[in-house]
């Protein structure tokens, strides 16, 4: 199951967290409470132009200073804090959510064309991956993530997201089969600038996953939707596709489809497959990514979960239901429902 | 004589209270098993082979065979296999000749892995109702892909290599035309052209009658060059060279003379009735630059129009001979495992050397992957190929299609008795006898490999239905959706998968 929503404002007028509460909270009946969260980008005003480094410890004794250690081999903390949290009966912190802001020496990875990005990567995968007790659950710049083991409604108040501001907003309501109860399983997940909500199990997760290492990130979370955000670095970021490009190569249209295009399209439809035939991924998924410009929602080819979407205005929702959009902005137009494996695209103009 | 005869094979035995003296079991064996004198059909056990040739021919079911009606002493180490080879050896002075794949009895990987299907968290994927991608393109392919906005247009930069486009993963791997019949490689041709997919011609050049299918033949040049020339290049769909077989790494080619009829010697340009013995290594490779210039040779020699692909036997080094490969201009590089099939190999050398080809794909993916070299080629798994089970299991593992030898043959009649070295096949596979070439319809033939190769095709649709993947390539290298059953950890760490229950 899992219920998902997004929402973008394309002239950048932020809203705050509260409307995006109630629409999480319309989809309970697609989760457990056993796992929520929120992305939201523009978060963070004053930090603009740092990596907002975010890491659930286990302890702060003992595995904040190893981070630290980390972080000042690759750059500069310019600020630390304790992400500001307000107990609720029904959520257990079990963790200890902190944010770095966090400006990477770019001298430091000269042969690299996004010196920044990549170190700030290389830091995610190497914590992640060798201090136990530490996880970076997201890193992009001027993009907080709030996410917990409990009911969507638990998890925005813990946190209280209606504090928080921004202009583009993912939410996601988790129905756990895989890690129930670990918050770095919670939705969205982040890598730098992209954020990933998903409804979905990816049943060629193995290849993706085996592909994606193979350019040296490292999936460390036990679950299938980390491997989207990557994907969606390495292909647009990385290769320099566009993010129409990019969503052809994860859930390209069928042979039988290609055969019929225009001999053009099918010579560049034909090269995406045989190029990232390894990154396509398979089995029923819903998702919605997003980075600072753009905000973007497709499903698998053939549509095994829901994802509708709505605008009004400079606003584009897109959802796992109706009711979602409707509980945020009841005066929405139209609700579309996009083919299988056809993205709808928001982009903030200008 | 002093070690005397050593106990039979097979018995055969003949019902003569159903026997009505037809005599086609007399017709059909070519060994001499049987002879009809008067009233009664007396039996030879001693030549026979267990190619059920009578058996299927008997229109009583009068014939029976036991396999090794006498018994040795029974011994754990000193088989009745090893008893016999010895005595054999004694005798001869001589190597031993053996053909089919490796008889020893090493367990089998397969057999100990199973696949993945979805349960209530996802849905399985019905073949029947959805579309199920089986489309496999064999060959280099760019590692990204540049495009450019002209007048607003997307244009693609980056060129594409030549690619084999295959409608199924299935394909027919390097059978000579020498080591089985013209009926039996005509057969052949006609199956892989209307499944849309490809076979190989093996070392034995491309006769004539065969021209028709050429957009679905891939020519092969091995250390012997036979048949080889510019016509042979420019008629196939791709080209292949053999540096190795699976049956018998580390050796060449070896068809006895007594195959070598006036059409094969023609078609592979060597003298009739002259053994066809090509050396063990190339005799212009020497190392991994040596087989990039004739790559790049064969390459130019027709237009770089055609994929070449590389063949090597499955050995212990083979993940870093396969990198080695992909960096050499080539597109594809085939894995044969040390189960595959031969016309004739030394028996220690079948039954002895090389790997299997579970264990080689996995190491090959993953060293490909680890260099980031994956796209450079695909990876063609063949030696012990039996049920689509197997060909799901190896694309799992990381290949990314299959050559199929021996499980083909079957499909033609073949009963895997191992005699192909003797040129007498009773099925008029293995032999260029004209009567028993005869025996092989190939309207006949080519239907049921053709049926053999659909129905393994939708077989491996259901299994990728199943577990909710509707299109190869999430199905290739996806290690996650098999488990090992009762393999040891060391296996399981090379393949890349956990157990059962994990």
């Amino acid at each position: 199951m899992c219920g998902i929503i997004g929402v973008i404002d394309r002239t950048r007028q932020c809203m705050d967290g509260t409307g995006i509460r109630a629409a999480l909270s319309q989809m309970d009946e697609r989760g457990s409470g056993e796992g929520a969260g929120y992305a939201v980008y523009g978060a963070f005003p004053d930090f603009k132009d740092y990596y907002a480094v975010h890491v659930f410890f286990d302890n702060l004794h003992e595995t904040k200073p190893l981070v630290e250690e980390e972080l000042s081999k690759w750059g500069i903390i310019e600020h630390q804090e304790a992400i500001p949290t307000y107990d609720q009966p029904n959520i257990r912190k079990v963790h200890f959510p902190w944010r770095f802001f966090f400006k990477p020496d770019s001298h430091l990875m000269p042969w690299s064309t996004t010196p920044a990005d990549d170190i700030v990567t290389h830091l995610v995968m190497k914590i992640n991956s060798s201090i136990p007790g530490a996880l970076v659950y997201a890193s992009g710049k001027n993009v907080a993530v709030f996410k917990a083991s409990g009911w969507p409604e638990d998890v925005a108040d813990f946190y209280r997201i209606q504090d928080y501001k921004g202009y583009l907003w993912l939410g996601h309501n988790r129905y756990p089969t895989n890690t129930p109860g670990w918050w770095g399983g919670a939705h969205p997940f982040n890598l730098l600038h992209w954020s990933v909500v998903h409804n979905g199990e990816i049943t060629s997760y193995g290849t993706n996953r085996r592909y994606i290492e193979s350019y040296g990130y490292r999936c460390s979370m036990y679950t299938d939707t980390e491997v989207v955000a990557y994907l969606f670095d390495l292909l647009i970021r990385r290769h320099g596709l566009s993010i129409e490009t990019a969503v052809k190569a994860l859930a390209p249209p069928f042979w039988d489809e290609i055969d019929q295009m225009p001999e053009r399209d099918k010579e560049i439809m034909r090269a995406i497959r045989l190029t990232y035939g390894s990154a396509l991924m398979n089995g029923p998924f819903a998702i919605v990514v997003a980075n600072h410009d753009s905000m973007v929602g497709f499903t698998d080819r053939i549509k095994l979960r829901p994802l509708v979407s709505g605008e009004l205005g400079n606003r584009l929702y897109i959802s796992s239901e109706e009711a979602a959009i409707r509980t945020m902005e009841p005066d929405v137009g139209e609700i579309i429902m996009p083919k299988a494996g056809e993205p709808v695209i928001g982009r903030v103009r200008g | 004589m002093s070690i005397g005869s050593v106990p039979l094979r097979y018995r055969i035995s003949v019902d003569h209270d159903q026997c009505m003296l037809c005599g086609r079991c007399v017709e059909s064996c070519p060994y001499g098993v049987f002879r009809k004198e008067g009233e009664h059909i007396h039996v030879n056990s001693r030549v026979c082979v267990a190619c059920h040739r009578c058996i299927s021919m008997c229109p009583r079911d009068a014939i029976s065979l036991v396999e090794r009606p006498v018994d040795y002493r029974s011994h754990p180490l000193w088989t009745p296999q090893v008893r016999e080879a010895i005595y054999n050896q004694a005798r001869t002075g001589k190597i031993i000749l053996s053909g089919m794949g490796n008889a020893q009895d090493y367990p089998v990987i397969f057999d100990r892995l199973v696949l993945d299907a979805c349960q209530v968290t996802n849905p399985s994927i019905d073949p029947l109702r959805e579309p199920m991608e089986l489309r496999t393109y064999l060959g280099k392919k760019p590692s990204h892909l540049d495009f450019q906005k002209i007048d607003g247009d997307t244009v693609l930069e980056t060129k594409l290599s030549p690619n084999l486009m295959v409608e199924t993963p299935i394909m027919i791997g390097h059978m000579s035309y020498g080591a089985i019949s013209l009926n039996a490689q005509k057969s052949l041709a006609r199956a892989v052209t209307e499944c849309g997919t490809f076979m190989g011609t093996g070392e034995g050049g491309l006769h004539e009658s065969l021209y028709p299918y050429q957009n679905h033949m891939i020519v092969q040049v091995a250390s012997g060059r036979f048949g080889v020339d510019i016509n042979y290049l420019e008629r196939g769909a791709a080209i292949e060279i053999k540096i190795g077989q699976g049956a018998k790494p580390g050796l060449g080619g070896h068809l006895p003379g007594e195959k070598v009829c006036a059409d094969v010697s023609c078609t592979r340009m060597i003298p009739e009735g002259s053994d066809a013995i090509s050396p063990a290594p190339h005799h212009d490779i020497y190392s991994i630059e040596d087989l990039k210039q004739l790559v790049r040779s064969l390459k130019e020699a027709t237009e770089w129009k055609k994929p070449v692909f590389v063949k090597i036997a499955a050995v212990h080094n083979s993940a870093a001979i396969a990198a080695g490969i992909a960096r050499s201009s080539a597109d594809a590089v085939v894995i044969d495992g040390f189960r595959g099939g031969t016309g004739a190999a030394p028996r220690v050398f079948r039954d002895h050397v090389g790997i299997p080809i579970e264990a080689a794909v996995a190491s090959v993916d993953a060293k490909l992957r680890s260099q980031g070299i994956r796209n450079e080629v695909s990876i063609i798994a063949s030696g012990g190929i039996r049920e689509s089970a197997d060909v799901a299991k190896v694309i799992a593992l990381g290949a990314d299609a299959v050559y199929i030898g021996t499980a083909a043959l079957v499909a033609m009649g073949c009963r895997v008795c191992g005699t192909c070295y003797k040129g007498l096949c009773p099925w008029g596979i293995a032999t260029q006898r004209p009567d028993l070439v005869a025996r092989l319809d190939p309207d006949v033939a080519s239907a049921n490999v053709a049926n053999l190769i659909h129905a393994w095709t939708l077989e491996l649709s259901e299994l990728m239905g199943a577990a909710g993947i509707n299109s190869i390539e999430s199905l290739r290298g996806n290690r996650d959706r098999l488990r090992g059953y009762l393999l040891d950890e060391s296996i399981m760490k090379i393949l890349d998968i956990k157990t059962v229950g994990a």
